[in-house]
Order: C-alpha cells, then sequence, then structure tokens
C-alpha cells in the first residue's frame, strides 16, 4: 500500500502506432510508490509496447511518461523476460548483481568492499546467497529471475518493472517470486509494475491493476477494474467476469457483429 | 578447349558439377550448411595424408571425408559442437599443412587442393569419378523419398529412424566430397554445393523442379568456370566461387523482389 | 638441469632472434586473440571469428599482390567484413550459414586469384603458404610497431568494453533499458573481433586464426566461473600454446623429415585442441562453486 501521494510514475495520454497499426490507444495511468500493480493483457494487447515506452525505448505518437527523478534512467529498474544466459558465461550470480550498479560504465569494475556489501545485502534480500556462486547461465528460470531482480534493485530505483516474470516459471516458484515482489514493494516503497496474461497469480499482493484490452487500458483496483461492465466497454463486446473460488476467470460472451465465433480469434475464453 | 586432355576434364567436371548441385540441394533443405563446410575440410588432411603416402588421394579424401562425416554426426549429437567441432576442423587443416610441409612439392599441392586443378584430372580420375558418381546418384535415389519426408516432418515416426538417415546423407556428403575436391578444391566445394540449390529454390517451391534446376545451375556454374579459367589462366576456384556468390545473390534479390 | 633444458630446446632457441621476434608477436597476439575470444564464445559469435578468418585469406593475398605487408590486408578486410556483417545483422539473419557459407567460398577464390596473379608477377615462393598457414619464425621485423601498436589498442579497447559489453552479452534489451548503446558496443566489439582474428592470420595463417581465437578462450570458460580470471587464464593458455609450439617447432627442424622443420601453425592449433580436451576431462568433477 502506498504511504505518500506522490507518484513514482505517471503515463499521460500515451499513443502508439506501428506500421500504421494503432497498439496504445491513449493510456494513462499513474503508479504510486509501494503499490504493486499488475499490467495485464493477452499477448498482442499491448503490454511490451507500453513497458518499451516508458522505458525510453519507444517514443509514443502523443502523449508523455514521467517518472519521479526522471533524466536518470537508473530510477527504473527493468527485469526483461528474455535473456540468453549462455550456460559458459562467465558471470556468477553476485557478478551479475555487482553489475547491476555501474555495468553501464566503461571500463572494468574496481573491487571494493562497498560494493561486496552491497552485493551481498541485494542478494539476502532475495533469497540468492545460496547460488550466487553459481554461473548465471546454469541457474533455474526461478533462481535467474531472482538475481535479475536483485540486478535491478540494486540501484535503488524507484520504479521496478518486470516483463512477463512468471511465463515460464513452475507453480511453486512463482509463488515465491510473487510474494518476493510484494514485499519488495511495501517495505522498499517502491512502485512495482508486473505485466502478465496470467491475473490470477498476482492476486495476493497485487494493490491495483492496468487492465490492457485493444490498446485501451482500465486502471484502479482488482475490484473496480474487473467487473463485468468495465471490461466489456474495455473490449467493446460483452464480457463476464466470474469468481469462482477467490479466482478470476473472464469470459467473452457473444460478439455483437455477424462474425462467426472461431477459437482462434480473440474472443475466446480467457481464463485468468 | 574441347580438345584432347581437355575431354577428360569436361567430362569430370560435369559429372561433378551434376553431382555436386544433387547432393547440395538437400543440404541446403536439411539446413546442413555447418556439415558441408566441414566434411571437405577434414578431407583436405585426408587427401594430404595420401599423397604423402603414396595412395592415390581420392582414397585418402574418402577414408578421411567418411570418418568426418561419421565424427560430426556423433559430435554434433551431443549438442554443443561448436567449439569442439569447429577445433577439430581447425586441426584437420593443420595437420593437412603438416602433411603437405613434408613434400617438396608443398605450395602447389596446397594451392590445388584447396583450390581445384581441372587441367591436371588425369585418365586414372575418369573411371573413379564414373564408378563415385552412379553411387552418390544411386544413395541419392534411395534417399530421396526418406530425406523429403524428414525435411518436411523431421519428428516423423515413419520411415527410417532420423540417425541413421543423418548418417546415410552424411556419407553421402563425404562421397560426393571425394569427387568433388579435386576439381573445385575444398574450400570451394562448399560454394558449388550452396549456391545453385539456393538459386534454385528461390525461382520455384517443387522438388523435383528446384533438384534439375540446381543441377542445371551447378554445371552451368562448372562450365562456365573452365572456359574462363582456360581463356585466362585465372585458377577454376575463382569462378567458382565467384559465380556461386552471384546465383546466390540473384537468389536472395528474387526472394525480396517476390516478398513486395 | 641444464642436461634437462638442452633436452627439450635444441640449440639456439634462445639466442636467435627470429626466434625471440617470433616470441613477443605471437605472444601478444595471443593475448589479444584469447581474450576477445572469450567474448566470442560467449555470445555464440565463432562462426562470425571463423567467417572473418577465411575471409582474411582474400585480405592477405590482396595485400601481397599489391605488395605491401599482409597484415594490412588482413586488417583491412577484416574490418570492412565485420562492418559489413553488423550492418546486415548477420547474428540474427535466417540463413546465417549459408550466407556465411558463399561469402567464405568468394574469399577464397578472391584468395586463389590473388596469389595466382602475385605469384606470376613476382615470382616469388612461400607467400601463399605464409598467408594461409603462417610461418612465425619468418616474420620481418617491421612487424612489430604494427603488432604492438594494435595490440595495445584492442586490449584497451576490450578493458574499455568490459562492463557494457558484459550487460549487453546477458540481455540487449536489458542494457538498452540502463542507456547503453547497445548498437555501438556491439560494432565496437565486432571491429575488435576482426583485428584480433588480423593478428591471430598473421601468426598462424588466415585458414587457421580460428584457433587461437575460440580454443583458448572456451578451454578458460570450462576451467572457471570468475570473469577476470576466464580471461586471465585464456590469455595463459592462449600464450602457453604459443610459445610452447614455438619451442616444438624449432625442435622439429632436428626430427624426420631432415632439415624441414614442421609449420609451427601446426602445433599451436594441435595444442590448442589438446589444452580444451583436457579440460573436458577435469570438468567431470562437479563443479559448483567458484573455482
Amino acid at each position: 500500500m502506498a504511504v505518500t501521494d506522490e507518484y513514482a510514475l505517471r503515463v499521460d495520454h500515451v499513443s502508439v502506432e506501428l506500421g500504421g497499426r494503432p497498439i496504445l490507444d491513449d493510456v494513462g495511468f499513474e503508479l504510486a510508490p509501494g503499490d504493486l500493480t499488475g499490467l495485464i493483457g493477452s499477448n498482442g494487447a499491448g503490454k511490451t509496447t507500453l513497458l518499451r515506452v516508458i522505458l525510453g525505448l519507444l517514443t509514443p505518437n502523443s502523449g508523455t511518461v514521467a517518472a519521479r527523478s526522471d533524466g536518470s534512467r537508473r530510477s527504473v529498474g527493468y527485469v526483461p523476460q528474455k535473456f540468453l544466459l549462455d550456460p559458459d558465461m562467465p558471470l556468477r550470480g553476485r557478478d551479475l548483481v555487482a553489475l547491476g550498479i555501474d555495468g553501464h560504465r566503461l571500463g572494468i569494475p574496481r573491487p571494493s568492499r562497498r560494493r561486496r556489501e552491497l552485493v551481498e545485502e541485494m542478494l539476502a534480500a532475495v533469497n540468492a546467497e545460496q547460488f550466487a556462486d553459481t554461473r548465471i547461465g546454469r541457474l533455474s528460470g526461478g533462481e535467474q529471475q531472482r538475481i535479475l531482480i536483485a540486478h535491478a534493485l540494486i540501484s535503488r530505483p524507484r520504479l521496478l518493472l518486470l516483463d512477463e516474470p512468471l511465463a515460464n516459471l513452475d507453480l511453486r516458484s512463482a509463488r515465491e517470486v510473487v510474494e518476493l515482489l510484494g514485499r519488495i514493494a511495501h517495505e522498499q516503497q517502491i512502485a512495482v509494475l508486473i505485466s502478465a496474461h496470467e491475473m490470477n497469480a498476482l492476486l495476493p499482493v497485487m494493490d491495483r491493476v492496468v487492465y490492457l484490452a485493444d490498446g485501451r487500458a482500465a486502471c484502479g483496483t482488482a475490484d473496480e477494474v474487473v467487473r463485468s461492465d468495465v471490461l466489456s466497454r474495455l473490449y467493446g463486446h460483452r464480457v463476464d467476469v466470474l469468481r469462482v473460488h477467490g479466482r478470476v476467470i473472464v469470459v467473452a460472451g457473444d460478439s455483437d457483429d455477424a462474425e462467426p465465433t472461431h477459437p482462434h480469434q480473440h474472443d475466446h475464453v480467457d481464463v485468468f | 578447349m574441347f580438345s584432347g586432355f581437355m575431354v577428360n576434364a569436361w567430362i569430370v567436371s560435369t559429372l561433378v558439377a551434376f553431382v555436386g548441385g544433387a547432393v547440395g540441394f538437400f543440404i541446403v533443405m536439411r539446413g546442413s550448411a555447418f556439415v558441408a563446410h566441414a566434411i571437405p575440410n577434414g578431407s583436405f588432411a585426408g587427401a594430404a595424408g595420401a599423397s604423402l603416402v603414396g595412395l592415390s588421394t581420392l582414397i585418402g579424401l574418402g577414408v578421411f571425408s567418411l570418418a568426418g562425416a561419421l565424427g560430426i554426426g556423433l559430435l554434433t549429437r551431443r549438442g554443443r559442437h561448436d567449439v569442439a567441432t569447429a577445433l577439430s576442423l581447425v586441426f584437420m587443416l593443420g595437420l593437412g599443412a603438416l602433411f603437405l610441409s613434408f613434400s617438396v612439392e608443398y605450395e602447389p599441392a596446397v594451392l590445388s587442393l584447396l583450390f581445384g586443378e581441372v587441367l591436371g584430372i588425369s585418365n586414372n580420375q575418369l573411371w573413379p569419378t564414373i564408378c563415385l558418381t552412379i553411387l552418390c546418384l544411386l544413395v541419392l535415389g534411395l534417399l530421396w523419398r526418406p530425406l523429403l519426408l524428414d525435411s518436411v516432418l523431421p519428428d516423423s515416426t515413419r520411415g527410417i529412424d532420423p540417425f541413421k538417415l543423418e548418417l546415410a546423407f552424411l556419407g553421402l556428403v563425404a562421397l560426393t566430397t571425394t569427387m568433388t575436391v579435386p576439381v573445385v578444391g575444398t574450400t570451394l566445394i562448399f560454394a558449388l554445393m550452396i549456391g545453385p540449390p539456393a538459386a534454385a529454390r528461390a525461382f520455384t517451391a517443387r522438388p523435383g523442379l528446384a533438384l534439375a534446376l540446381s543441377i542445371t545451375i551447378a554445371v552451368a556454374i562448372v562450365w562456365g568456370a573452365i572456359a574462363f579459367s582456360y581463356e585466362t589462366y585465372w585458377p577454376i576456384g575463382f569462378f567458382v566461387g565467384a559465380f556461386s556468390a552471384c546465383a546466390y545473390a540473384i537468389s536472395r534479390v528474387a526472394k525480396a523482389a517476390r516478398r513486395t | 638441469m641444464h642436461a634437462v633444458l638442452h633436452a627439450i630446446v635444441e640449440p639456439g632457441f634462445f639466442s636467435s632472434s627470429n626466434v625471440q621476434l617470433a616470441v613477443v608477436i605471437g605472444g601478444l597476439v595471443a593475448v589479444v586473440a584469447s581474450g576477445v575470444g572469450v567474448f566470442t564464445v560467449v555470445r555464440g559469435q565463432s562462426f562470425a571469428g571463423e567467417a572473418l578468418g577465411d575471409i582474411g585469406a582474400a585480405g592477405g593475398s590482396s595485400a601481397y599482390l599489391i605488395g605491401i605487408g599482409p597484415l594490412w590486408g588482413f586488417l583491412g578486410i577484416n574490418i570492412a567484413a565485420a562492418s559489413a556483417m553488423e550492418l546486415i545483422g548477420i547474428q540474427r539473419a535466417r540463413g546465417r550459414d549459408l550466407a556465411t557459407g558463399i561469402v567464405l567460398g568468394l574469399g577464397f577464390g578472391l584468395a586463389a586469384l590473388f596469389l595466382y596473379l602475385g605469384t606470376t608477377e613476382s615470382n616469388t615462393t612461400g607467400a601463399p603458404i605464409q598467408i594461409l598457414f603462417g610461418s612465425l619464425f619468418l616474420l620481418p621485423s617491421s612487424n612489430l610497431p604494427l603488432v604492438v601498436a594494435f595490440a595495445a589498442g584492442t586490449i584497451a579497447t576490450l578493458i574499455t568494453l568490459y562492463r557494457p559489453l558484459m550487460l549487453v552479452s546477458v540481455s540487449p534489451e536489458l542494457a538498452a533499458a540502463r542507456g547503453v548503446p547497445v548498437r555501438l558496443i556491439s560494432a565496437a566489439y565486432l571491429l575488435a573481433m576482426a583485428v584480433a582474428v588480423a593478428l591471430s592470420a598473421l601468426t598462424i595463417g588466415a585458414i587457421l586464426s580460428t584457433a587461437l581465437l575460440i580454443g583458448p578462450a572456451a578451454t578458460a570458460l570450462r576451467l572457471t566461473n570468475r570473469p577476470h580470471r576466464a580471461f586471465l587464464a585464456a590469455a595463459g593458455i592462449g600464450v602457453g600454446c604459443t610459445w610452447l609450439g614455438l619451442l616444438l617447432a624449432w625442435d622439429s627442424y632436428y626430427w624426420p623429415p631432415p632439415r624441414n622443420g614442421w609449420p609451427v601453425s601446426f602445433f599451436v592449433v594441435t595444442l590448442v585442441l589438446v589444452a580444451y580436451l583436457a579440460s573436458g576431462v577435469r570438468r567431470r568433477r562437479p563443479a559448483v562453486s567458484g573455482s
């Protein structure tokens, strides 16, 4: 939960068009420090594009993005979805975390006690001490995830973005990562934004949700946003939201136009 | 250009181009470019060793090509084949350099093995080449359907065990190498086996037609190379490399044009 | 002790100025090549290294044709080729193996042509062998300042690029998000690789040059977890193989066939392979924490 009124990130009327196609349409929301927000949407809804805009890797056609203490990229921590980790890569977990301090600067790092302590602190924060000395290419998905989180956190960002962190994790690792992220957000008052196409794994720790569909966004708490009327308006056709045993299921109803429903078009049963 | 000793050269090189274009078709289809690059390198050592010991280079080529093919087949099975195979291939080349350094004819031997030597093809090579051609085409005929099936449905459980098929195919490439290298050289056989099929594929998707086209282009390249080499005295390898690159470039342009 | 030394080292080794030059040049080149090679192997760009080596053959032989030292030829064409590769984005291109192979064919075709023209014009022998397979003992001392300059420059580049290049190699996306100019760093690295391969071609020949690039590096990567140790180990192995190769080549003058000597490049390449295979044996033991 946020304890201050300041925002960590403000997205204002952002629209993005790629190759003539509208990807994001007038998206706007605010993230407060300490809030863990889920960026939910199916594949192709525009999640990665939005993240790239926030990171400054993509300039929107219109709209602005403002992060607190902007200008310096280190105010934003980022954990990408895919990374090619060659098993031979001569970087231990702790080396990669150390690179989080100054990896963008030229030259070789100068070892110092301060660096070592900082790295140890981060490794402890993500429970990665046991495998900190193993090559990153040899770690499991969940372990790599935690190392990357530590790497992102070590520069003390105000905003932490994660692109589909749970996609390739087994249930247990996913739960551990989610708990960890919740703890980080609340204890360190960092705004955490997690993109996912599966909302249920995040429900226990999620404070707010940004729901993306067809490039449009609805923002608020889960109770405010994940409702039949809100989502129906977002999708442009009828959508029902069911809650079953604490889990949320979004079901597409019949579409209003004459096209026959096809299991492979987007109006199929989205089980979230 | 067509008199006396040149007749042999024309016959042999036509056969070489024929087989090279045919087998190359499958190399491109299976994405086995690396293999086609690797086996000739290894055979370099074999030819060098054979000439040192006094055996016909064809035997040395044959033995080392087959051994190399098997070796690669086994190595690639183990997954990461980058470094181990690369180092072994380079070692083969170094070994070949070593063998050749023992002979008085060090330099010319190196150059002709690497870059080919059509004009020196004697009668001795005519008949082995013919036999190898027939053998290669027979094997290719046998493997035609399984290879086609395997490239379209690689995990199909029908038909031959894929590993055995791969080994058989590697053996075929080894045989092709054995007969092609004396003409075109180890460094250029790859170009001959890639350029024509790539060009053919850009113009048609039907396998039979593509195969025929690949062979035709290969033969055209080799004929052109011989003719130009005969006139200018420039090494045949240069023309083969250049023409193959042209064929490949044309295929890329055609593909790009088709997409727009 | 003296007796042992005499048994291993044939007379004249340490006093020959050719050998001293070879030791210095060979050592420098080995350090550069294996250092760059660590990144090459880790980034999975071994094929690019091999391509550059083979293209270098055309470069070296064109230099020979024009009458300038082969090093300029290697450097010139390698840098041009590396730039082209970067522009095409060859590491991501589909059919990359095919394209590389065609370029190889063209490169060797040109090499064949240039060597032929060169030998008929100048009527010297030995140059083709020198370009293709190297001849470390026969390098003129005029090469030394060039080699030192380029080696120093490449090492300096590697040290400068170290941190951002590591980040880019882990995840270009992550590096970009941190403000690293990914394209620039990758291009700078490709240039470093071009120079390293060119230097390697000078010592052990264009055709064999990849051995020094990827062999010691791959071996070192098997032996240690820590980045700086990997680089040191690679350099050590590279230099060791080169110097030992020099020694053996010198000694081999007395081995059969008489008065011939075996090529240095053969020894270097073989030693590199042996080192790599030997490290595989060691690896059987479970490697858990940093070594």
